[in-house]
């Protein structure tokens, strides 16, 4: 089984040189630490920055200056503002690579809900419609259950949608997995977790051989 | 030509109950913090304020919400906020959620004098209720229109007294869409220079948007995440 750390890991390795990314709270902004060495990847801030550096130093915090989790953070050198239209702009015209998001659930067709629980939680989409309507590869981290003990993967979403048929994966502690015109299908196993464990707790339709290898990474 | 006021009150003062304001600011980066104050000071009510986020309890436009100032908020992310989550459950608050680009979007059609965009988001969820669709290549599109607003509350860095503005960091945001957006812009700043001394190349709104001015002192600018790197980090 995958901890945060092992799924972000495992997310880092759709990274390609030269990819502009959008990391989402949670999960996805631990991708950030496993950029492989020597590999040039710019971080897209949706409040308006490319090329988002680490945390800064205790001290040198700039309130102006903080990501969309709002989180201080730093620049590096090459870094770019810009206003919040320009920012949805790249976003809306492809031009960021590989976004990256949590979820509450996944639909088998690759619709995603992550932004309401009526009569409960009342936040908002933020940037995740926008995002989920126009980027070119959406990597969806989550829990493969919630807190009850239930399916995050499912036949339908249950929860008001995000965006239509959008995922093209999403990793769990349990895996990874794609999508065919069927449902979900696994690629690969967390390590020390079968096929059947998976299935188990996998409500929408799962294509598996069962002899799925386990997850490494290089 | 002046449009400098002496003070953030004196360029609120005639902001009238039923009001629509755009607000700028991202979290609470990049608000117009002694606009604010000064609204909050004038009691002015039954306002729609359109604002990505509202503040939180005691900060922001958490602060006009606590005074039952705001009619409607217009927002895509207010998660920070228990009293609006407080008002919006009563049912004292009217609320419309919408995604963040759209709402970036919007504000700048309007300062560009188009009545409406075009958006992928939120097709097919119910940001799309009781909205014309239309399908380009393919895609389905909704129609969203422009917004306005009777005044645009904006933090800028730097003015000069023509009201050139120039932005500091992500304190960007929304803030030159809002700007651009407004009937009467009130752009509140940190420091006024000279007609001269802001780079010609480098100014992020021009003047001609820019109504009313107002030199900002002391400012608060509260952080909500303060993170740090440590050395083991």
């Amino acid at each position: 089984m995958l901890d945060k750390n092992g799924i972000a890991r495992t997310i880092a390795r759709e990274l390609k040189d030269g990819y502009y990314v959008n990391l989402g709270i949670g999960i996805p902004t631990l991708v950030a630490n496993f950029i492989p060495e020597g590999m040039e990847v710019q971080l897209q801030s949706e409040n308006g920055l490319l090329g988002m550096g680490p945390f800064p130093w205790e001290g040198s915090e700039d309130p102006d200056l903080i990501n969309a989790g709002k989180q201080t953070i730093t620049t590096l050198p090459g870094s770019a503002f810009f206003d919040s239209a320009m920012s949805f702009g790249m976003i809306r015209s492809g031009k960021v690579d590989l976004t990256v998001l949590g979820a509450m659930e996944v639909a088998e067709n690759g619709d995603i809900a992550n932004w309401k629980i009526p009569g409960k939680m009342v936040k908002g989409m933020g940037g995740a419609m926008d995002l989920v309507a126009s980027a070119r590869h959406i990597v969806v981290a989550m829990q493969h259950v919630n807190k009850a003990g239930e399916s995050k993967l499912l036949p339908r979403c249950t929860l008001p949608i995000t965006g239509l048929a959008c995922v093209r994966k999403v990793v769990t502690e349990l895996g990874v997995f794609g999508f065919d015109e069927r449902g979900f299908v696994l690629l690969e196993r967390a390590p020390g977790v079968s096929a059947d464990y998976i299935r188990e707790r996998t409500l929408g339709h799962l294509s598996s051989i069962g002899q799925e290898p386990e997850i490494q990474w290089a | 030509m002046n449009k400098i006021y002496a003070d953030a009150d004196a360029a609120v003062a005639d902001i009238r109950d039923g009001a629509t304001l755009m607000l700028g600011g991202f979290g609470l980066c990049g608000i117009p913090e002694h606009c604010i104050a000064a609204l909050v000071r004038t009691g002015v009510r039954d306002l729609t304020c359109i604002s990505n986020n509202a503040g939180v309890d005691d900060f922001g436009i958490g602060l006009m919400l606590k005074g039952r100032q705001v009619r409607k908020m217009i927002s895509s992310y207010v998660g920070e906020n228990a009293e609006f989550e407080r008002q919006l459950l009563s049912g004292e608050l009217e609320v419309e959620l919408i995604p963040q680009g759209t709402l970036a979007t919007r504000c700048m059609a309007a300062g560009y004098g188009m009545p409406a965009i075009f958006t992928p988001a939120g097709v097919g969820t119910e940001v799309a209720e009781g909205k014309e669709t239309r399908v380009f290549g393919g895609k389905t599109y909704l129609l969203e229109m422009a917004f306005h607003a009777d005044f645009a509350l904006v933090k800028a860095w730097k003015a000069d007294r023509l009201g050139n503005l120039v932005f500091k960091a992500t304190a960007r945001n929304f803030n030159p869409l809002m700007a651009m957006a407004g009937k009467i812009t009130i752009a509140e700043v940190e420091e006024l220079v000279e007609p001269g001394d802001l780079d010609a190349n480098a100014i992020h709104v021009p003047g001609i948007y820019v109504h009313r001015l107002v030199v900002g002192t002391h400012y608060e600018k509260r952080i909500e995440q303060r993170t740090v790197r440590t050395p083991n980090s």
